[in-house]
């Protein structure tokens, strides 16, 4: 058997493991255009903030790939020919394959601006970007970081760690308002400016202005202009389906799978960003750009390649980041239902499911740093945010995810004289699972 | 030699009461517990199986479960007659 893995990320590598478990003989192959093959791209936001050493973001060893047992080709693929079952590199060398897997991610949608093509403009998708910011991050120049979600504030905050003077942009008047509710919004605000950055509220950027080549600021849609050195953006993700088009392999927003991961044609399969899979939770096919997904996604799909029935269902979305300092969970469903006027696409740790805006009821408390917002159903908790102090979002990760009947606490929740961490914890504590210390 | 004494007798109460377990789901394999551990352990590699470090040269120093940024390491207990794990 003939395997072909197009894309060198997490869902490949999870992948690789999957095939071997159940195939020792079969033929693997790895085609990846990344000059720097596999690393963390969640842990690129480390290395801008100088948190860790780039060598640091290679999970593997020469050795460990060795012993994973398949062959490493470094090349862009072009062309897919299903008929022959063929693929093409860019060089022209033609591979067969019996199943291939397409796990090419996804690529950071470019801004649509006047003047997006100067120099001093980047993004955030791979190692070299941020090889490439971190070259002209200089203590004292000024950066203008233009998107919302995760990856902008990650620039922000990496780039306010190098000593530049960040200016924000935000184009409404708050943050991440598709996911986080107006008090976690302004926390977040709160803190990124005490750290040093400067928020500007409603401004959208109409033009990127030049000199010598270079951005040397931006007009704001009030008239008004903002100097800058550098310009930073992170305005959403959309997966990378040219290849698929092109095959003529069904695709919407990302290459359409069923639950086994297998495109239209049975004998390609695809996973991870690139993929649209369905969603138990909406019953509908939806988009995640979620480290621990892909790598979900990617070893169901090598099962199914090796001949095994493995059926894929859609976990809880999940992420546990940090915004600006403060360690944030956000499980499950918990938008507000607006569109974030800062994201055209998903962004970067974002999944769709978050966007929904459950018919139910928000349970919160919490003040400053420590804040817990809960979406409650009938009969279970659809979502959570947990800000601060996260003793409690593993447990809340735990009965959002497996539907635990929450009826028994759910008046208690709602009774705004009882503090709902309490109530949760004791609940918890009565469902005997595993202890913590 | 005094000092030495004293943080081996430490670590050893450390080491009876618990040990660092990862969370799989959690981790993105960042790599910030592999930079900051003092003895060089490869405790990402753990991460990604979703075992816990049980290692001789572990001082349980809690360096990894402090720095990450995602919450993907905690203590654990380590009760070897307690049924539940
Ligand atoms: C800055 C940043 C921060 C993030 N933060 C988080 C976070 O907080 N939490 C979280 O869960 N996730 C986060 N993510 C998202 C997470 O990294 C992705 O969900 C995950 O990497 C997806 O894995 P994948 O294998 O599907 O695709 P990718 O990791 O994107 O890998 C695809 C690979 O395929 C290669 N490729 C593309 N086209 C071709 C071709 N034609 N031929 C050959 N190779 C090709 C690409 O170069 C790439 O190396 C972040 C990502 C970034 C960039």
């Amino acid at each position: 058997m003939k395997y072909v893995i197009i894309g060198a990320g997490v869902a490949g590598i999870a992948a690789i493991e999957a095939i071997r478990s159940v195939d020792h003989s079969g033929e693997i192959t790895m085609i990846g255009d990344d000059p720097h093959g596999f690393y963390s791209r969640p842990g690129l936001a480390y290395y801008l903030s100088g948190e860790l050493h780039d060598k640091t973001l290679y999970p593997r060893t020469a050795e460990q790939y060795r012993k994973m047992n398949f062959r490493y080709l470094k090349g862009r693929v072009k062309n897919i020919f299903r008929e022959g079952r063929q693929l093409q590199l860019e060089e022209g060398q033609l591979i067969s394959f019996d199943r291939l897997l397409i796990v090419v991610g996804a690529q950071a949608i470019p801004l649509d601006v006047k003047g997006s093509h100067l120099e001093g403009i980047f993004k955030l998708d791979h190692l070299e970007d941020a090889k490439r910011i971190l070259k002209h991050a200089r203590r004292g120049r000024r950066v203008i970081v233009i998107g919302g979600g995760i990856t902008a504030l990650e620039l922000a905050e990496g780039l306010l760690a190098r000593k530049m003077d960040v200016h924000y942009l935000l184009r409404g008047n708050r943050y991440w308002n598709s996911v986080l509710d107006e008090q976690e919004s302004k926390i977040i605000e709160g803190r990124l400016q005490e750290e040093g950055v400067t928020l500007h509220y409603r401004a959208q950027a109409l033009e990127i202005l030049e000199k010598n080549k270079r951005v040397s600021g931006v007009r704001l849609a009030d008239g008004k202009t903002l100097k800058c050195d550098l310009l930073v953006y992170a305005i959403g993700v959309r997966p990378r389906i040219d290849l698929a088009k092109q095959a003529d392999l069904k695709t919407e927003r990302g290459i359409l799978v069923d639950e086994y991961l297998q495109t239209n044609d049975p004998n390609i399969f695809a996973a991870g960003d690139v993929a649209q899979t369905y969603d138990p939770s909406s019953g509908r096919f939806t988009l995640s750009s979620l480290w621990s997904q892909a790598r979900e996604q990617g070893f169901a799909a090598g099962l199914n390649m090796a001949g095994r029935r493995a059926a894929y269902v859609k976990s809880t979305p999940f992420n546990v980041t940090r915004l600006a300092g403060l360690t944030t969970t956000v499980i499950g469903t918990v938008g507000s239902g607006c569109t974030d006027e800062d994201l055209v696409g998903i962004a970067r740790g974002d999944s769709e499911t978050w966007r929904l805006l459950p018919d139910i009821i928000a349970a919160q408390e919490g003040f400053d740093v420590n804040r817990m917002r809960l979406l409650i159903g009938e009969k279970r908790l659809l979502g959570a945010v947990v800000m601060g102090d996260q003793k409690l979002s593993y447990p809340l990760e735990k009965i959002i995810s497996e539907s635990i009947d929450i009826s028994p606490i759910r008046e208690k929740l709602l009774n705004s004289k009882l503090r709902i961490s309490d109530v949760i914890a004791e609940f918890w504590k009565n469902l005997n699972l595993p202890k913590r210390i | 030699m005094l000092d030495l004494f004293r943080y081996d007798a430490k670590k050893h109460t450390i080491l009876a009461a618990g040990q660092v377990a990862p969370d799989a789901d959690r981790c993105v394999q960042c790599g910030i517990c592999v930079y900051n551990c003092p003895v060089g352990i490869d405790v990402r590699a753990h991460a990604w199986r979703g075992e816990p470090i049980i290692h001789e040269y572990c001082l349980t120093c809690g360096e990894c479960v402090a720095r990450c940024p995602r919450g993907a390491l905690r203590f654990e207990k380590t009760d070897l007659f307690s049924k539940k794990k």
